[in-house]
């Protein structure tokens, strides 16, 4: 059976007022990420991959310890780009608070310490790829950042928040300018709500 | 004249181990930024030459600048730290420089000629042939990257291969799509009309030094 795309959580416009204008999230969710579905949906057609339950599964097996498989890219967009729309919100941004906002101070010495590390995060992966907020092996927050559509999950850990740096995700709106588009990623679109719910399924276990 | 022969041959030396810096600037593009119209907009070659190439000429020159006092203090670590600054900037300011030179006003467009048309034909059979090989080799990059038609010294012919975000590519003969989003998500697209202002006449002086025809 092949796989479908979750709707955004919000319209089209909601990100509008935060920066992230209707124009993006038209090619974004419906052009980039809808091309990454379809094109998966071919290529995992009559396969073994095609009878697996979800997308994620696809992704772990296509990742293959290292060696990623062809279905890789695609089926790992596809779940970095569900996992960006619901790290965003329309009443969005602002500072974490709760047990997710403890861990930043204990594990990462503090928000603002916590921004700097996710903005250079963001910055400094060349090309493609994207910035992660994710809980360790040993359960402790870490920043990180990934090439092309890699992620953490693949390497063990549970992201709770994420960033897309490749280009699509801001040329509309602010062209070259990254620093930018990260800076009001960060001040105004985060859902801590949705970062916090992630943090404590993350670390109930 | 032999004097200042010798004299310019240290200053080199010299003003390395003074920690002094490799620096590159940003070359001027061979025409104006309206020029690749209708093919390649004008807002487009801007944005990609005073902003994107003159970022990884900023990003070279900086993490040369810093590579060179490393050097001078002897910390390899260090050295070592700011190789992927360099390959990234420092492959992008090639590239790029290469990547001007390989376009042309579509007015000026010429099929290639001479000894690289005939190598067109021996490899590819036709130019048909080598620009569906290419745009499917150059529509298959993740992420970022180039696409490239280059010739391999080694096996004395034509080949297409990719590279990976700003890594550089050694052999000569360059033909280069970078894919921007003057046809936003539509790659394919890009694909199709880029070839419109390709510079077959540079890729065809590249091709003779290359095989020293």
């Amino acid at each position: 059976m092949p796989f479908t795309l979750p709707p955004l959580p919000y319209a089209l416009d909601a990100l509008k007022a935060k920066g992230m204008s209707k124009t993006t999230l038209e090619f974004h969710f419906g052009k980039h990420h809808t091309a990454y579905l379809n094109n998966l949906n071919g290529q995992i057609a009559g396969k073994e991959l095609e009878s697996l339950g979800s997308v994620e599964e696809v992704m772990l097996k296509s990742w293959n310890g290292g060696q990623p498989t062809p279905e890789f890219n695609n089926a790992a967009q596809v779940v970095n780009h569900t996992f960006f729309w619901e790290s965003m919100s329309p009443s969005g941004g602002g500072k974490p608070s709760g047990k997710v906002a403890e861990a930043i101070d204990k594990d990462l010495g503090g928000y603002d310490k916590f921004v700097e590390a996710f903005k250079a995060a963001g910055a400094t992966q060349f090309g493609s790829g994207w910035a992660w907020l994710s809980v360790n092996g040993q359960g402790k927050l870490e920043v990180s950042k990934t090439p092309n559509a890699e992620n953490p999950w693949v390497h063990g850990a549970t992201p709770i928040l994420t960033m897309d740096v490749w280009e699509h995700a801001y040329y509309l709106d602010v062209q070259n300018r990254r620093p930018d588009f990260i800076s009001n990623f960060v001040s105004n679109l985060i859902d801590w709500q949705r970062v916090e719910q992630r943090y404590l399924a993350a670390t109930s276990k | 004249m032999l004097r200042s022969l010798a004299t310019r041959r240290l200053a080199a030396p010299l003003l390395q181990a003074r920690g002094m810096a490799t620096q590159v600037k940003l070359p001027d593009l061979p025409y104006d930024y309206s020029a690749l119209e209708p093919v390649i907009n004008a807002e487009i070659m801007e944005l990609h030459h005073k902003k994107h190439h003159q970022a990884y000429v900023n990003g070279v020159n900086k993490a040369l600048e810093q590579y060179a006092e490393a050097e001078h203090q002897g910390d390899v670590g260090k050295m070592i730290g700011l190789q992927g600054a360099i390959k990234f900037n420092g492959g992008g300011h090639i590239n790029h420089s290469m990547f001007w030179k390989m376009l042309c006003p579509p007015k000026e467009y010429e099929d290639p000629s001479g000894a690289l048309e005939q190598a067109i034909e021996a490899d590819f059979g036709a130019l048909d042939g080598l620009v569906s090989k290419f745009n499917a080799a150059a529509g298959g990059v993740q992420g970022s990257g180039w696409g490239w038609l280059a010739y391999s010294p080694e096996s004395k012919k034509l080949v297409i291969t990719t590279t990976p975000n700003q890594d550089p590519l050694q052999p000569t003969a360059g033909l280069v799509p970078l894919l921007g989003i003057d046809y936003k998500n539509d790659r394919p697209a890009y694909l199709k009309e880029v070839w419109k202002v390709v510079n077959w006449a540079e890729a065809g002086r590249r091709f003779k030094e290359a095989t020293g025809a």
